[in-house]
């Protein structure tokens, strides 16, 4: 268990993430992939603590997990309004801002 | 022992996360999105982050994916089938993945890790809440603003209530 299988791992988990958010239509579906974009950078940084004696990447990955949570809250209740405006969650038809 | 582990988990985390990508049910990418979440709490166990792992499981297993399993339930018309969600530009969008992965593979194939030694803390929620309390009590500080400011802001914007001008 080398430090690059994590690197490997946290890079294809970014890819996946980042395949997620790109192709799907629905705007909670896409709230996921960047979840796991956001979850395979924290895999990169405690990766990197395990060579350093202050564990600096954990603090990291710490503040990257509240940072998360409240994008969440925050993107959930962006999506919400946007259902309750435009009747649908499909990034496709959600096409004109002034409406 | 540990190797056989870190395949494991690895490839769960693997697994789970392309079945996110392929399934059209939302609620599939949703349970496949927990099995990622906690294998890659295992991850951080293996790699000595033992604090990381337990605020993973309850921030993201119980907190995060709750929260988009109620955005699911609460941005469809349930109306007994199942929520299926297409693609769009699938193709062009798993060729960038690809070739970022590519680009990200080829990157770490040039750095020398022989050179890093590993050393882990021998007690390291010890050295976590110290240093929260100490080298890093501004971030935290600042982290608690940013958690106040994000309940705030999604209850406002999720309100039904309309401004007073617009009344």
């Amino acid at each position: 268990m080398s430090i690059e299988n994590f690197y490997i791992l946290s890079a294809f988990l970014f890819c996946i993430g980042f395949a997620i958010s790109a192709t799907k239509k629905n705007a909670i579906v896409v709230l996921m992939g960047i979840e796991l974009m956001l979850n395979a950078a924290n895999i990169n940084f405690v990766a990197a603590s395990t060579f350093d004696k202050g564990i600096a990447g954990q603090y990291f990955a710490l503040f990257v997990i509240v940072v998360a949570a409240t994008e969440v809250a925050v993107a959930l209740a962006i999506v919400i309004k946007l259902y309750k405006h435009f009747n649908t969650v499909d990034l496709d038809k959600i096409n004109h801002l002034k409406g | 022992m540990i190797d056989i582990l870190f395949y494991f988990f690895a490839g769960l985390a693997v697994i789970s996360s392309a079945t996110i990508l392929l399934t059209k049910n939302v609620l599939y990418a949703a349970c496949a999105l927990v099995v990622t979440f906690l294998s890659v709490a295992a991850l951080y166990v293996l790699a000595g982050a033992e604090f990381l792992a337990i605020t993973q499981i309850m921030i993201y297993v119980g907190g995060i994916v709750v929260l988009l399993i109620f955005g699911v339930m609460l941005t469809n018309k349930l109306k007994g089938k199942a929520l299926v969600t297409s693609s769009h530009n699938p193709v062009i969008g798993v060729l960038v993945a690809v070739i970022l992965f590519a680009g990200l593979y080829y990157t770490m194939d040039a750095i020398d890790f022989a050179t890093v030694q590993t050393a882990t803390p021998a007690n390291n929620i010890n050295t976590l809440g110290i240093g929260l309390m100490t080298n890093y009590i501004l971030p935290f500080e600042v982290a608690a603003i940013v958690l106040l400011l994000g309940l705030i802001g999604a209850s406002t914007i999720a309100s039904n209530k309309t401004l007073d001008k617009d009344k």
